[in-house]
């Protein structure tokens, strides 16, 4: 694109989205970590997640700060207006993506004791691949404005919704089979959730990098998965 | 322009337009035109803005559309500009009559050396042969119309010139408006006067948009943003684009208009 007679309003803007890929790799290295943790039962790595976590709050500030300063300074309209929004949404998608690593590093450490966990581990194990994958290709998305990327992640959420509910069922069989089971499956069942959460996250960066780029939304009503949800 | 073809069939032509512009060349003289082919509708009771760099043809336009530029013998226009369907280019349209159905306000605060009062009542014994006291009636409700009376209600027979910049453009509104007219063409209303004026200027556009047809051209990107239902984007003589103006504020389907108002043009 060609720059704004305003140069300083370009530097800006290369701020704010340096700012956002920054973040990207924050959250992406977070997630996939988190669940690599939580199937080695990894401590030291669960904790050294939880410790990360912290740069992505401050990191998402400064974005919205920025964007505010840049609103109330630059008055931006179309299409720079569109990136500035953007940038403030997935900032905060990201930074919830992070809690939700985080939240799984912290059930690592509480899991790390229970010496029977399920085989629902290689479905958790899965959807956190799924998840990673949907998060990186968004980025991706993003950083090149490849509307068609962004909207391939779109669609894709439902398989991670799809893998969900067999974890679910998976865990609830195990939970029935032995009382005893039900303290680590519900942690189990937490993952699983942020998991999904997380996938969701990258579906919403994927509907504002499409609202980004084609200034249109997309649809309200999301693909849905085959299988109904439980 | 290629997309100006079906978004003519889509803005151009409705129903509620109070004025239509059609095929609008305009010749300031020489061959070279600096209207190309326009083709527009102001919608009754709406704001339209003209956006566009300097030497575009807003102004110019606005100016076709109360035949101003007949003052000047070498300018000419070709194409049509319809009020209420018909025709105002057409030679044997009256022009104090066409004037006094389409106001202007011009760049630079230009009341008479005269009263307040005069002001505007000069407009109104032209056109009109009212007794002193429907005169005071007509006066006030025209610089109540445009809020000005609480400030000078005091002081109507003091000069015009002794006003604010601010309150000097409202006045002119206030001389535009009493003559009842059904369309305001505004000519950068506000680039001579500060913020607060400004705000009141524009506050006074969106009240008098409930009664008159209004097109204002601006320099203002953001005054336009602020102030009208569509925006009409010009640029060398031709229209760009033509849109609603959220669209064209968030998502311009031209190149160039975006270009334009995000400030990257050229």
């Amino acid at each position: 694109m060609t720059d704004h007679t305003v140069r300083a309003f370009d530097r800006e803007l290369e701020l704010l989205g340096r700012r956002i890929a920054d973040m990207g790799g924050i959250a992406e290295k977070m997630l996939s970590e988190s669940i690599e943790a939580l199937m080695r039962l990894d401590v030291d790595g669960a904790k050294a997640i939880i410790a990360t976590d912290i740069r992505l709050d401050i990191l998402q500030r400064e974005v919205e700060e920025e964007a505010v300063r840049i609103i109330a300074r630059r008055q931006p309209v179309s299409i720079d207006l569109r990136e500035i929004v953007g940038t403030m949404r997935i900032s905060g998608d990201l930074e919830r993506v992070g809690d939700l690593a985080k939240n799984i590093a912290k059930r690592t450490v509480a899991l790390a004791t229970d010496q029977r966990l399920p085989r629902a581990m290689i479905g958790l194990r899965h959807m956190g691949e799924l998840a990673a994958i949907q998060l990186k290709d968004v980025l991706d998305a993003y950083g090149q404005r490849d509307v068609e990327r962004a909207d391939a992640v779109w669609r894709r959420d439902a398989e991670i919704d799809a893998l969900e509910d067999s974890v679910f069922r998976d865990l609830l069989t195990f939970m029935m089979e032995d009382p005893r089971n039900i303290s680590s499956c519900t942690h189990l069942l937490f993952c699983s959730k942020n998991v999904e959460r997380a996938g969701d996250h990258a579906t919403n960066i994927a509907e504002t990098v499409h609202y980004i780029v084609t200034g249109e939304t997309l649809p309200v009503d999301r693909p849905k998965s085959m299988f109904g949800r439980h | 322009m290629n997309d100006m073809s079906g978004m003519d069939a889509n803005l151009s032509v409705r129903d509620d337009a109070k004025v239509a512009v059609k095929n609008l060349h305009f010749y300031y003289g020489g061959a070279k035109p600096s209207l190309k082919n326009i083709n527009m509708t102001l919608r009754t009771n709406q704001v339209t803005a003209f956006i566009g760099p300097s030497g575009c043809g807003k102004s110019t336009l606005l100016r076709v559309l109360n035949r101003m530029y007949d003052l000047y013998p070498n300018q000419r226009a070709e194409g049509e500009v319809l009020l209420d369907g018909e025709n105002i280019l057409s030679p044997q349209q009256d022009l104090n009559l066409l004037r006094a159905r389409i106001g202007m306000v011009f760049q630079k605060p230009t009341p008479f050396p005269m009263t307040i009062y005069d002001n505007i009542a000069f407009g109104l014994r032209l056109y009109e042969n009212l007794r002193k006291s429907e005169l005071d009636d007509r006066v006030e409700k025209a610089l109540r119309g445009a809020a000005l009376w609480e400030e000078v209600k005091d002081k109507l027979g003091a000069s015009g010139l002794s006003l604010s910049g601010g309150q000097q453009q409202r006045l002119c509104i206030a001389r535009t408006v009493a003559i009842k007219p059904e369309v305001i063409l505004f000519d950068e209303p506000c680039s001579a006067l500060d913020p607060i004026s400004t705000a009141k200027v524009e506050e006074l556009i969106d009240e008098l948009s409930e009664s008159y047809t209004i097109a204002i051209v601006t320099h203002n990107m953001q005054q336009a943003a602020r102030v009208s239902d569509m925006t009409a984007f010009m640029y060398l003589g031709e229209l760009v684009e033509f849109d609603e103006t959220t669209k064209m504020f968030t998502a311009p389907a031209q190149q160039r208009t975006q270009d334009y108002i995000t400030g990257r043009f050229g």
